[in-house]
């Protein structure tokens, strides 16, 4: 489904602090599958993870969608790309404070202008799913950090992704915590949903439902 | 274009929750842009009714003022120049006025005394301007008693007040007969103070002036339309003053209105970095922003205008009064004939809101180039 073809990304290129944080990586993701990008901090998960979800283009290198070069399009096409095919969760969760957790979780369908009332009825089935109902009229800000999560997955789900990207999901969690978002995550996959995590986190890594491992040391993978 | 249109709808909800969000920073901005917009639109609502309201009243003055002058200045009229001028072509009356001024010390202002052309008067009857009534305290049927040029007292029964309609030129008006007003500053039967004239045709006024330069040499000819120039002027030129004077309040304005737009808080660019990542466009957020600009310029502009529209038409423009009317001890009150002229409007709107929109874009397009991935960071 998503293939990596000796991708390079260097930050600050050409100026004397210029760091790869990526150097070369081929890859292959398969659809329906979880995956795990594992690795110690400054591993570049991180990086590469936001290159898959079209967050950035590396340096060199091409990234392909479907056989379809993302590498090259210009920011409008990578931000629709981004909207209908990724679903992100993030390290921080970073929902926006100030609004109601149903407001956050609809806040990626705005730019595509559907009817209100479907788009929040399906916010709401979907924080049904995540037991998260009664939390739709809350602040964000008065979420625990298990709630603020589900919140967070609502989101990414509400455009109906095909891939769902979840960058250190866990790291904010505790044992349990971790451990329920682990079963989300292959409740999802068995739903159709395609996965790609990064963790250094052996609750996620070592989690039964994992499909690849795959794992990264200085902007290599460690296999190679 | 349904979706076109519930896209605007879904951003401007969302602005406006943002500007909830930020209810003190926002009210505040909101409260400096409807101050200035409240001062430039009072001013120029202002300046524009006494110019107007100056014109309508001045209409139904004679076309032509003949004074003469004596070594360049100002002196009595003879009544025999009547005769001298004689029939002139388009000229269709003429007639001698007697008007002066006089200092009354028991309040410190000057009074301007006038023979009624339509009105007759006794002896010791006198009309007031409805400014004279009040800084006396008087009302019909009371006295006044005035101390004339030769020292004589003479008493007056107040037996009418003015209309308050015109009252910018006859606050300080007092009417008295021709011969009371003869008496009371010593001016022989046969003086006026100026001769004027009407002209029906106002094609025809130039040349009837230039007809009366040359019968009349010691003479000025004075138009109404030099009369409506100067007091155009007059008002410009004030105006000009006060705009300088909050000149440096709109500076002020755009340099916090760029503080504002420039400094976008750590969680406002958090905010935009968010936004980004999860699929709005660059242009979704500079929309965004631009309706969140445009919600509070046009709600200022708005507020701003109609807060100066109550000030100068039922409030007596109370902030300016004393420059723009004029520094005279006895103030009219003025009570202009709400009136709103669209260029004005458009012209106070594109100085005001246009100044703020260019000082806000620069910096929210930075922000919202932002690259998406910097969230992850």
């Amino acid at each position: 489904m998503i293939e990596l073809d000796d991708v390079k990304k260097a930050f600050n290129q050409g100026r004397p602090n210029e760091f790869w944080a990526i150097r070369g990586v081929s890859l292959r993701v398969d659809a329906n599958r979880i995956t795990v990008l594992k690795g110690p901090s400054g591993s570049g998960k991180t990086t590469l993870l936001s290159m898959i979800g079209c967050l950035s283009r590396p340096t060199s290198g091409r990234i392909l969608l479907r056989s379809r070069i993302l590498s090259g399009l210009p920011e409008r096409f990578l931000t629709e790309i981004r909207r209908k095919t990724f679903g992100f969760i993030f390290q921080q969760f970073n929902l926006v404070k100030g609004l109601t957790v149903l407001e956050n979780v609809m806040l990626p369908a705005y730019p595509l202008g559907l009817d209100h009332q479907p788009l929040k009825e399906a916010a709401l089935k979907l924080l049904g799913q995540f037991n998260m109902e009664s939390k739709a009229d809350s602040k964000v800000e008065w979420l625990s950090g298990g709630e603020a999560q589900r919140t967070a997955i609502c989101r990414a789900l509400i455009n109906d992704p095909e891939i769902l990207i979840a960058d250190e999901p866990t790291a904010n969690l505790d044992t349990r915590l971790s451990r329920e978002f682990m079963a989300i995550i292959r409740d999802l996959k068995q739903q159709g949903k395609t996965v790609i995590v990064t963790s250094h986190d052996p609750v996620v890594f070592e989690y039964a439902g994992i499909d690849t491992v795959v794992e990264m040391r200085d902007g290599n993978l460690a296999e190679a | 274009m349904k979706k076109l249109i519930l896209r605007q709808k879904y951003l401007i909800d969302f602005t406006l929750s943002s500007l909830k969000r930020r209810l003190a920073k926002n009210l505040g901005l909101l409260l400096v842009y409807t101050l200035i917009v409240f001062l430039l639109a009072s001013v120029m609502l202002f300046t524009h009714s006494l110019r107007r309201e100056a014109g309508i009243i001045l209409e139904s003055s004679p076309e032509i003022i003949l004074q003469r002058l004596v070594a360049g200045r100002h002196d009595l009229m003879p009544a025999e120049y009547l005769d001298r001028i004689g029939r002139i072509r388009g000229v269709t009356r003429k007639a001698g006025r007697l008007w002066g001024y006089f200092y009354d010390p028991a309040v410190q202002a000057n009074y301007t005394l006038m023979v009624p052309r339509d009105r007759d008067l006794g002896q010791q009857e006198v009309v007031i301007g409805a400014g004279i009534a009040r800084t006396r305290g008087v009302d019909v049927g009371d006295f006044l008693t005035f101390r004339s040029s030769d020292g004589r007292a003479f008493s007056f029964r107040v037996v009418d007040i003015l209309e308050a309609d015109a009252e910018l030129v006859n606050a300080d008006l007092l009417l008295v007969s021709e011969g009371t007003y003869r008496d009371f500053f010593g001016i022989p039967a046969d003086r006026f103070t100026d001769i004027v004239l009407q002209v029906r045709n106002p094609s025809e006024v130039r040349k009837v002036a230039e007809k009366l330069t040359v019968l009349l040499p010691d003479a000025r000819p004075i138009l109404r339309e030099e009369i409506l120039r100067t007091y155009d002027s007059i008002f410009s030129w004030r105006q000009g003053i006060v705009f300088v004077l909050l000149g440096g309040s709109i500076l002020a304005f755009v340099i916090f209105a760029w503080d504002k737009a420039s400094g976008l808080s750590a969680e406002e660019k958090r905010e935009i970095g968010i936004l980004k990542a999860i699929g709005w466009e660059t242009s979704d957020v500079i929309r965004m922003k631009f309706w969140e600009g445009s919600i509070v310029s046009l709600t200022a502009f708005l507020l701003g205008f109609i807060l100066a529209y109550l000030h100068v038409f039922y409030g007596q423009a109370a902030l300016f009064e004393p420059v723009l009317k004029g520094w005279a001890v006895i103030y009219p009150s003025f009570n202009p004939t709400p009136f709103v002229d669209g260029l004005q409007v458009a012209t106070l709107f594109f100085f005001t809101v246009f100044p703020y929109t260019v000082a806000t874009i620069i910096p929210i397009w930075q922000a919202s180039i932002t690259d998406p991935d910097a969230v992850m960071r």
